[in-house]
């Protein structure tokens, strides 16, 4: 009787598992991205948790004046037309643009976009006097427009931007500056909190609704004025999920089926089970910013040696293959990247150039952080660091802090930090000014900028004065090649790796193109049933 | 009795005083700009200072205490750094979330300890008591993060039968403990987050259980020729107020949220909420949620023993 009890409720128990039945939490014609981040970005412009907010929110709701090219798995991502069609430098004033706006572009409100729009959003972004400032913006973006003077309306689809310094590139800056809607934020009485919930850009998705630290969905505009762009699927639907283990279980349970960042160790399992993964080269740097201030490294011959210590294909091999050996602020890829000295694997070498230094042991302490954005995997990646670096005669101390400690020492300067001679923050490197410039330029010393060790370098600064004066984008070209091949000359960094930013994808997501860059373009993807 | 509660709510107010000193000081202790998630990494000294200016960190601290208590006391905690949300939305909100998993979590976790106990207890030294040692041992041994992962790649990955992560296909804003699909999210963050409660209120039990049964008045029970059903109500009667207090305790622990649980099914719990503001030091939301959750914690333990005095007048009269 009792066994025919126990036969009977494992039947129940059975024939209730389909009504647990798997659901798959999405409709058809979803793509559901698992972002790494713990909390939905922010949707009043430009976007907070770092540029994975500007890549899935800020970019999808809105438009910037310049855009990124973001259609070639082959070729470094650079900059397009986007809500300015053309940028043209003042032949009178070198430090005045000229930008001639799209015509025909309407806001998801139904407004139309004209140049009192742009100059609205630059009053908003950097004048604490206007009632639309908003602070929270005013820190997104100011990194990025600290050489903006002022805005002027030419016309109703013209405007003009003065520059405080002459500076060829600054069109690039204006790629991470998003336009917002003026229609909305009137209607909303510049109320920033009711914004974030019905937010209205260009962009090639329109907002539809948000649960807070869980979901965000938007829908394809189809009225997009980048016919090309206009998005096939049904919903676009982002989900932060910072764990990469549940990210994985996610994809693989078929709850998303576009994650970020799988954890290198479960990517055999990911295709295993027919997922796509995909990586590429893009503008990563991580490496350690160096102590130019005091210290073993302010001498050429220490930092020369450190590169020639670093076993790179060892780190490649240690991250199971899911990066690119680095070995100079940019990758290879980079159009930039000219043809400078690398410092490849030579432990001899670089033993006796820390003889000919005369720092044996040479003893350097280098502050790094147990997790943070960017940072891959810091642990055992500055273990294998340390271990290459004694073999050749350092003798390395680690500074251990968590990602918000490390970036204040990182914004403080080597001068406040003279016992840390260098730093591991991974650094984007999108562009010329982010790539490079910003590590080298005396303009740039900490706090003020990203030249932590203060840098200087007269040979430098003369090709810094010629790049910023030059229009000419070929030549321009010519002298940021220069600038690498001099930045590598003087090791000004030890280089290590560069991430590849791997995703993974399931085998349903057909057409999405990995471009070498921060930023990607979800408008391609087709769902397959 | 109304004095008495009068009176724990009284010893309620210095509590949450020293928990928000003691809060404040430690998130101000700690390395790290509160402003990091809003600036970028290479923020100049002129934006952080116009930014801490706006945000009210540019006040020396005890000054920054002062305003903020005295917002606290209006019912006002702020706006979270990085949402832009306020803080007693983000908090209430994460705080209901994390109630739906306790909700769940304990009274699943007291059925299942409290009658494995209960046995164990009953049958001191033999092949069962020993089982349920090994079992509670286990369930306060296994790491739970580990079996959350564990779980997940069993229901989830492999067998495909119980969603992954989240609370529910929609999210928490229309999830419903009345819907079986809603449900479904709940099976695997409940089971591991009762595992800890299961192996503790278990041995709690079954330590109670199996002192009771030596005691003198269940030898006179037994020599009234009292049927061992009836001994047995006598007994878990009498080991209630201690489980109840040990689950209190519990429950008080779990409502704070379990951040690697939450972490690891991605719930929008309290835990989930304190774990990302402390990474992005949004602190404002660490002021408020730990504060308010060390109220929660307080109210548990009135509220246990308050039940406690009413099943066991002894406690009362004490």
């Amino acid at each position: 009787m009792m066994t025919n009890f126990r036969v009977a409720v494992l039947a129940a128990a059975a024939a209730a598992l389909p009504a647990l039945a798997p659901a798959t939490g999405q409709a058809q014609g979803t793509v559901t991205v698992a972002m790494t981040a713990g909390d939905l970005p922010i949707t009043t412009g430009s976007a907070d948790q770092g540029f994975e907010g500007m890549r899935f929110v800020a970019f999808n709701l809105y438009d910037a004046l310049v855009s990124w090219d973001l259609s070639k798995f082959d070729k470094a991502a650079d900059v397009r037309p986007g809500l300015a069609t053309a940028w043209d430098i003042d032949p009178a004033n070198h430090k005045r643009w000229i930008l001639k706006l799209r015509q025909g572009v309407k806001w998801h409100d139904g407004c139309d976009f004209t140049a009192d729009d742009v100059v609205w959003n630059f009053d908003r972004y950097t004048n604490n006097k206007s009632p639309a400032f908003d602070t929270f913006q005013f820190a997104l973006t100011r990194g990025y427009i600290t050489n903006f003077e002022s805005i002027e309306k030419i016309d109703s689809h013209t405007v003009a931007i003065t520059t405080k310094t002459v500076d060829s590139q600054f069109f690039y800056n204006l790629s991470l500056v998003v336009m917002i809607s003026r229609c909305r934020a009137e209607a909303l009485k510049f109320d920033w909190k009711e914004y974030v919930t019905q937010p209205s850009g260009t962009g090639p998705f329109r907002f539809v609704r948000s649960v807070p630290r869980e979901r965000m969905e938007m829908v394809p505009n189809k009225d997009y004025w980048d016919r090309g762009r206009v998005a096939k699927f049904d919903r676009l639907v982002l989900q932060p999920m910072p764990e990469p283990a549940t990210r994985t279980a996610a994809l693989l349970s078929g709850q998303v089926n576009f994650i970020e960042a799988p954890a290198p160790d479960t990517i055999p399992r990911l295709k295993s089970s027919g997922m796509n993964v995909i990586t590429n080269s893009y503008p990563h740097n991580w490496a350690y910013q160096l102590n130019f201030v005091s210290g073993p490294f302010t001498d050429v011959r220490v930092r020369r040696a450190a590169n020639y210590a670093i076993n790179r294909p060892d780190m490649k091999e240690l991250l199971g293959g899911i990066m690119d050996e680095g070995y100079s602020t940019i990758p290879r890829s980079t159009p930039y990247y000219g043809n400078p000295v690398e410092y490849k694997f030579d432990p001899k070498k670089a033993a006796a150039l820390l003889k000919e230094a005369n720092c044996l042991p040479c003893n350097v302490t280098l502050a790094i952080s147990t997790s943070g954005s960017g940072q891959m995997q810091p642990l055992p990646m500055n273990e294998l660091v340390k271990s290459n670096l004694e073999a050749v005669g350092f003798k390395v101390n680690f500074d251990v802090m968590d990602w918000n400690a490390l970036l204040d020492v990182g914004r403080g300067g080597a001068d406040k930090f003279p016992k840390i001679h260098g730093i591991n923050i991974s650094r984007a490197a999108q562009d010329p000014w982010y790539g490079l410039i910003r590590h080298v330029s005396k303009s740039q010393w900490a706090p003020a900028g990203s030249n932590w060790g203060k840098y200087e370098d007269a040979a430098t600064e003369d090709l810094l004065l010629k790049i910023g004066a030059e229009f000419d984008a070929s030549k321009r070209l010519g002298l940021l090649k220069q600038l690498n091949e001099r930045m590598n000359d003087q090791a000004i960094m030890v280089w290590v790796a560069h991430d590849v930013n791997p995703r993974a994808l399931s085998p349903k997501l057909k057409g999405f193109v990995q471009a070498q860059s921060w930023f990607q373009d979800l408008t391609p993807i087709t769902i397959t049933p | 009795m109304l004095a008495y509660i009068i009176r724990r709510i009284l010893y309620a107010i210095p509590i949450a005083f020293g928990v928000s000193v003691v809060c404040f000081s430690l998130v101000y202790l700690a390395p790290g700009d509160p402003l990091q998630t809003i600036l970028p990494a290479d923020a100049t000294a002129e934006t952080i200072e116009i930014v801490k200016k706006e945000y009210g960190f540019d006040k020396p601290i005890p000054v920054q205490f002062a305003l903020w208590v005295t917002r606290v006391v209006q019912g006002d905690f702020g706006v979270s750094i990085s949402s832009r949300r306020p803080v007693i939305d983000e908090v209430m909100g994460s705080l209901s979330n994390t109630l739906v998993l306790t909700g769940f979590a304990i009274p699943f976790a007291f059925m299942i300890g409290f009658t494995m106990g209960t046995i164990a207890g009953c049958y001191p030294g033999r092949a069962i008591d020993r089982f349920v040692t090994g079992a509670a041992v286990m369930g306060v041994s296994l790491p739970n993060y580990w079996l959350g992962i564990v779980l997940v790649i069993v229901f989830a990955v492999e067998w495909m039968v119980l969603p992954a992560t989240g609370m529910g296909p929609s999210g928490s804003a229309s999830f419903s403990i009345f819907s079986l699909d809603d449900l479904r999210y709940l099976v695997l963050p409940v089971i591991t987050l009762s595992m800890i409660p299961i192996g503790i209120l278990s041995r709690t039990t079954r330590a109670a259980v199996a002192e009771i049964r030596g005691q003198d008045f269940i030898i006179t029970l037994r020599a009234k020729g009292l049927s061992e059903f009836a001994i047995i109500r006598h007994v878990v009667k009498n080991a209630m107020p201690g489980v109840l207090a040990v689950m209190g305790l519990q429950f008080g622990y779990l409502m704070g949220g379990s951040i690697l649980i939450e972490t690891v099914f991605t719930w929008p719990g309290s835990g989930f909420l304190l774990s990302k503001s402390i990474i992005n030091r949004d602190i404002p939301v660490l002021q408020g949620s730990i504060l308010l959750l060390a109220m929660v914690f307080v109210a548990t333990n009135l509220l246990v023993d308050l039940l406690q005095s009413a099943i066991d007048p002894r406690i009362r009269r004490a």
